[in-house]
């Protein structure tokens, strides 16, 4: 079959089984754009209103789906707009591949009209990219893309098509069966002596934790992770972006650890004798000072990508594999244990965290993040997927809003990216549309991305945003009060009525300053099949804690007093 | 700049697909990860689609093992391989532009130059070029001692090496080969292995 470069684009996104794609057109890939006509039935376009956004949906739909997001741009400033959005999903190994159009290659250098070198411009922020100079070449490419997208460690992969090669005929055959990539082999099993290592370990612990990160998800190993917790009686400590690896009711999972983690996770860090690390990187955000940093501790670390053992902390036993492999090795020759003391140690933690828990505060006539985030979780059963963007209430959601399941909290964890929130809820309704949906954004980050209200209504896709409104940039706004003697330099906003600029979009809307209203705004959304918006009005000074400082040891963390200490 | 031979110097070897752009990922990868190299050469090998990677890393094994692994995550390193304790080979080539305007300073430079493995490629009535090949450490020496007579300019290539015996270090195919294999296959089932 003969096809142009444009229709092999568009056939090899079905070979891969994508529905959807989140884009805008431009000069450079207009040829591409023109043979979407043909496949419309089979491949739906939504029309970003910046391409960020773009880049962001495609994030959204992959974290919520785990398949592989799509995006695609014009060369230039559309390309150059995508890059927040590939180095978020790079930072939190989210697969994506973006399209991009480029001029054609005879003007490749002659700084032609919306020309840029966006292989080298996003060579940093991709897994691989590929300049296409021959149609010839286009069908492997894009096999190979998704290939490199969603294997091994996942991430985002960029195909860069000049509109010259969008244009030219080839023969069109796709690459049946599996590629083979000289240079790249993900690592799969576990030696025998490594996990002889780890068993060995596991049996001499009296203080062991498990450090469950995005991994596990990643690599759908939450059932045997459960089970090696379970079995031998090892604590749960989750990562940001490890949420719903392990149930959070469950009893052995003891809430998130590092800067703003749930202070048992973090003291247990630091008393443990044995840390197995699953899925997970050591980011600064999770260990405070390295140096003091789980002091006494042996670690098992596992990870698929090798260069991330011994990068920030050394491994008594580091694996490189697929950790729903290594656990399946492992479990078989894991015997049962039971660590009473520690257990009960860890209990004693949580009951005075408990005790400090904002939600016991009487706070009459203000309203708490914590408080809005809370209703929310009751409101939708505990059972929506929550997308945040970056800030305190990313931090609050997740301390306040428990998720059971995995996939159900998507946020930008490792490059905490303002702006990810809302577009990253659209794109996830593409790809969970069964599901409940929210938004959760605070007043800063929602206005770097809320020209994509048009995109929701233009779609009619049912995304309910709940802006957190402290007409203040607030983490930052924390970091003064603790760190710069108040000084509240460009962190006070003077914000838009956001709910006459709903209006404005067609979004029905809800505005809410007190608790008693919250559910019955949160109803409403709820009631309404299509995007809505309730902006939440919170108190403007509130606090993060606990809080670990930058670079400071884990266990010393600002803590919030109990009442009556205060 | 005559720097002591550090007994911690490492060398990594990578065959890397012969493509455009390969160079300029390893660099910003060491870049990106501000790891320090002391030396960085690349050439072609017996494979046209193969080229060949030497880096010298100024720092223990530990290091460059974490270089190592960096470089093998690049999709277009085809294999890497530190060279810690296998023994092997290498070898610097140093082209140096020395004065030769006296009788003195020719006397010297052939003097010099009769105890190393370097000859002289070049003379003239007021400069000469000495072509100086061997390891790292005795071109080191020999710099030393033409600095005396005058060095006026000089380039050198920086370290390649090899491992000994038969413990061989080669990639017979690489991504676009296979490929374009699966393209070319006539019944449209592009399996290759």
């Amino acid at each position: 079959m003969r096809l142009k470069g444009s229709e092999i684009i568009m056939e090899c996104l079905l070979k891969e089984g994508v529905h959807v794609m989140f884009g805008y057109p431009g000069g450079a890939i207009l040829p591409t754009y023109d043979a979407m006509a043909k496949y419309e039935d089979r491949l739906h376009h939504v029309l970003v209103r910046h391409e960020q956004g773009a880049s962001h949906m495609a994030d959204g739909y992959a974290r919520a789906t785990g398949e592989v997001g799509v995006c695609i741009a014009t060369s230039g400033p559309g390309a150059t707009n995508l890059v927040t959005g590939l180095a978020t999903a790079m930072m939190d190994s989210s697969p994506i591949v973006a399209i991009t159009g480029q001029v054609p290659i005879p003007a490749i250098g002659s700084d032609a009209f919306q020309e840029t070198d966006v292989t080298g411009v996003t060579l940093p922020v991709t897994k691989h990219n590929y300049l296409v100079t021959d149609v010839r070449d286009l069908a492997y490419i894009m096999k190979e893309a998704f290939h490199i997208a969603r294997t091994g460690r996942p991430g985002p992969v960029l195909v860069d098509v000049p509109k010259d090669v969008q244009n030219a005929e080839t023969e069109f055959v796709y690459p049946e069966g599996d590629i083979v990539l000289p240079g790249y082999s993900p690592p799969a099993r576990a030696h025998e002596r490594e996990l002889d290592g780890a068993l060995q370990l596991i049996a001499e612990a009296e203080r062991p934790i498990i450090l469950a990160g995005h991994g596990i998800l990643m690599s759908g190993a939450m059932q045997e992770v459960r089970e090696l917790a379970e079995r031998a009686q090892i604590p749960v400590s989750l990562t940001l972006l490890g949420k719903g690896a392990m149930p959070e009711e469950h009893p052995l999972v003891i809430g998130m650890m590092g800067m703003h983690g749930e202070a048992t996770s973090n003291l247990a860090i630091q008393e443990a004798d044995l840390l197995i690390a699953l899925g997970m990187r050591f980011d600064d955000r999770v260990t405070g000072n390295l140096k003091t940093y789980a002091p006494n501790a042996r670690k098992i670390h596992v990870d698929i990508d090798r260069s991330e053992l011994n990068k920030n902390v050394k491994a008594d036993v580091g694996i490189a594999g697929d950790l729903k492999t290594v656990l399946r090795q492992l479990l078989p020759r894991l015997q049962p244990k039971s660590h009473v003391a520690w257990i009960q140690q860890i209990r004693d933690w949580l009951e005075d965290s408990s005790e400090r828990d904002i939600l016991n505060y009487e706070t009459p006539g203000i309203l708490l993040t914590a408080q809005v985030v809370n209703d929310i979780w009751k409101l939708t059963g505990g059972d929506a997927i929550t997308v945040t963007d970056v800030g305190q209430h990313q931090m609050l959601e997740a301390q306040y809003y428990p998720h059971q399941r995995p996939s159900t909290l998507l946020t930008s964890g490792g490059l905490g990216t303002m702006g990810f929130g809302f577009p990253a809820a659209i794109g996830a309704k593409f790809g969970k549309p069964e599901e409940e949906i929210w938004a959760i954004v605070g007043d800063g980050g929602f206005q770097m991305t809320l020209c994509e209200m048009a995109t929701a209504v233009q779609e009619n896709i049912n995304v309910n945003i709940a802006i957190i409104n402290n007409n203040f940039l607030g983490m930052v706004r924390q970091w003064q009060e603790l760190f710069f003697e108040k000084r509240y330099q460009a962190t006070p906003m003077v914000n838009p009525d956001f709910c006459k600029l709903a209006d404005a979009y067609g979004i029905p809307n809800r505005y809410v300053t007190r608790r008693e209203d919250i559910e019955e705004a949160v109803r409403f959304a709820q009631s309404i099949d299509g995007p809505t918006l309730i902006e939440f009005v919170v108190e403007k000074e509130e606090m993060v804690y606990p809080m670990v400082p930058a670079g400071a040891d884990l266990h010393d963390m600002k803590r919030r007093p109990k009442p009556g200490e205060a | 700049m005559a720097k002591q031979a550090s007994a911690q110097k490492v060398t990594i070897v990578a065959l890397v697909e012969n493509e455009p752009g390969v160079l300029n990922r390893v660099a910003s990868l060491f870049r990106r990860r501000a790891f320090n190299i002391d030396s960085l050469t690349v050439g072609r090998t017996h494979r046209a689609h193969v080229s060949r990677m030497t880096i010298r890393v100024d720092a223990g094994p530990e290091y460059a093992k974490r270089i190592a692994t960096n470089l093998q995550k690049l999709v277009n390193v085809i294999d890497v391989r530190v060279l810690d304790n296998e023994p092997h080979i290498e070898r610097d080539l140093a082209l140096i532009k020395v004065r030769s305007d006296d009788t003195d300073s020719r006397n010297t430079i052939t003097e010099i130059c009769d105890r190393y493995p370097a000859r002289i490629v070049d003379i003239g009535p007021k400069v000469a070029i000495i072509e100086m090949v061997g390891t790292e450490e005795i071109i080191e020496t020999f710099i030393d001692e033409v600095r005396a007579v005058g060095i006026v300019e000089m380039i050198r290539t920086g370290v390649v090496s090899m491992g000994r015996g038969i413990r061989i270090h080669d990639a017979d195919i690489t991504r676009r080969d296979l490929a374009r294999v699966a393209a070319q296959s006539p019944n449209g089932n592009g399996r290759i292995v």
